[in-house]
């Protein structure tokens, strides 16, 4: 794919569901039960079950991954700003997009938008990826 | 709370963390990728995570009070198969704000002499 600087790139929808949350945390080994156990997340004061801050990244990371192929991602930061609430037996659309911030050297760098609805979910997400 | 003293301390753990191909299939499967031929680039965190808990373990940090405030990674090389990585993990800097322990970890993923990944996981303990 070729990228100029300032393009707006095309958003891509991800699901993200209790079943993901579980298999996500047999991968990752990071069993923290916010992440599958509706009561127990209840009892710490949080609306529902939510997603991991680290699994909604890595969505975001195969958004970034996918715009130059796999192993390109030389850079990736972002912050959870609000929590992925995920109820049972509902697909939650994760919406991520992109921005060409700037392009030097065979390297781009990419700003990241992820939406829940309305609800951005990750802050100052950006990425660097190089170029093929 | 955390002690002072650890601030800039690099804890490095004894034993490396074999990478399989199926621990690499099992993560991006997750994420809808098919026979990737490397780590996807969130992958170190599923060492770096569990590797810096143990070397942080007795540091004072309520680690069931602990919300993942903000990551980083910089990737010198993608993480393959067959990668032995090792974790050295680093307090950068601790700060209370409001009651709540803002915290910056670092922990570098070694392969041999070669730094394949390094990550910063900002965690925020909650008064």
């Amino acid at each position: 794919m070729t990228l100029t600087l300032g393009q707006e790139l095309a958003p891509k929808s991800y699901s993200i569901n209790r079943a993901l949350l579980k298999q996500y945390a047999d991968a990752s080994g990071d069993q923290n039960p916010i992440h599958q156990d509706e009561s127990f997340a209840k009892s710490v004061g949080l609306a529902d079950v939510i997603a991991h801050g680290m699994f909604t990244m890595a969505l975001a990371g195969k958004y970034l991954s996918e715009l130059a192929g796999s192993g390109s991602v030389k850079e990736f930061s972002a912050k959870f700003i609000k929590p992925v609430v995920v109820p049972a037996g509902v697909d939650v659309e994760l919406v991520v997009s992109g921005k060409v911030l700037e392009l030097e050297g065979g390297l781009a760098k990419i700003e990241l938008t992820a939406m829940c609805g309305q609800v951005k979910v990750l802050g100052m997400a950006k990425g660097v990826i190089k170029l093929s | 709370m955390l002690d002072p003293d650890l601030i800039g301390r690099t804890f490095t753990g004894d034993k490396s963390v074999k990478v399989s191909q199926e621990s690499i299939t099992k993560f991006a499967a997750v994420i809808g990728e098919p026979n990737l031929d490397c780590a996807p680039p969130t992958f170190a965190i599923s060492i770096s995570l569990d590797q810096s808990q143990k070397l942080l373990q007795d540091s004072g940090l309520d680690w069931t009070r602990v919300v993942h405030g903000e990551q980083k990674f910089e990737i010198l090389r993608p993480i393959v198969a067959g990668d032995d990585l090792l974790c050295s993990s680093t307090i950068e800097t601790h700060r209370v704000v409001a009651g709540n322990e803002i915290v910056s970890v670092r922990s570098d993923l070694h392969s041999g002499s070669d730094l394949v990944v390094s990550t910063w996981s900002t965690l925020v303990v909650r008064a």
